[in-house]
């Protein structure tokens, strides 16, 4: 595995974090998938975007509150979140409503950087055309 | 082409297992290869032998397990969205402590290692999901 090149792996991300299992389940396939060494890459967009959204609380439903998972993204070398501004703009959301999700850079004395970028509808659809592997959930 | 389909709904309230069953025949048909089938989700209900749908509607589930057995398609069930869901097989049943398995023939249960490797191996990855 290791002589072949890397693939592009994007993750779309479309469903809100406790209506369904979709969101959680697609988290544990990423982290699965981390050890692999492809190229991953996060797409948010539709009702997605909630995931990454700051100060869920799901205590009163009963479920585990799974959104300091994306946190802990960086350290398992996922740096790449993209997020469609159009969906967050749809909801009523903007980028201050979404947690800071960091990496750290080794090549710059471990300095911190973002890991979200906020793309537009045209520029997601470029993204997702040009994954080798796109996992829809 | 060499596809891995993916298949994230269980058998019934939603299409996508019949769909992707239908994906799977016609490209099997025309020649291409099947690498693998991963259940996902709810999608790892397609793997339970003890559905007893209405004599006449179709069985997915024994459909997805003739094609398994007659045309050595690898179907794979996600362990961990299997153990949510009670999707056993005898392994795994004596591991856990349960009393009984239900994993359908030509069914096996596997990590979501699974899942990346046909994504890396294959072509084309489908999904079939709501």
């Amino acid at each position: 595995m290791a002589e072949r090149p890397k693939k592009t792996f994007l993750y779309l991300n479309r469903k809100a974090p406790y209506g369904t299992i979709y969101a959680l389940e697609s988290l544990e396939v990423v982290l699965i998938g981390a050890a692999f060494e492809q190229d991953v890459s996060l797409a948010f967009l539709d009702d997605g975007v909630f995931q990454i959204v700051e100060g869920q609380d799901a205590s009163a439903l009963g479920m585990k509150n799974f959104s300091k998972t994306y946190r802990a993204l960086g350290d398992f070398e996922v740096r790449k979140l993209y997020v469609e501004r159009e969906s967050l703009a749809e909801r009523g959301l903007s980028e201050a409503d979404l947690m800071p999700i960091m990496w750290e850079d080794e090549d710059e004395d471990y300095a911190e950087k973002p890991s979200i970028r906020l793309v537009d509808r045209s520029e997601m659809t470029r993204l997702i055309g040009a994954a080798d592997v796109v996992l829809s959930f | 082409m060499k596809f891995a389909v993916v298949v994230n709904e269980g058998p019934y309230t939603h299409q996508a297992s019949d769909s992707a069953l239908q994906f799977v025949k016609a490209a099997l048909d025309k020649g291409h290869e099947i690498f693998r089938v991963f259940f996902y989700h709810d999608g790892v209900n397609n793997g339970t032998r003890l559905t007893v749908p209405p004599q006449d509607d179709r069985n997915l589930q024994r459909a997805w397990s003739e094609i398994a057995l007659t045309r050595n398609v690898d179907l794979v069930v996600c362990i961990a969205a299997a153990q949510r869901r009670g999707i056993l097989d005898a392994n795994e049943a004596k591991r856990q402590g349960k009393d009984a398995d239900n994993i359908a023939p030509g069914f096996r249960i596997s990590g979501l290692g699974q899942l990346i490797e046909a994504g890396i191996e294959a072509d084309r990855v489908v999904v079939f999901g709501d």
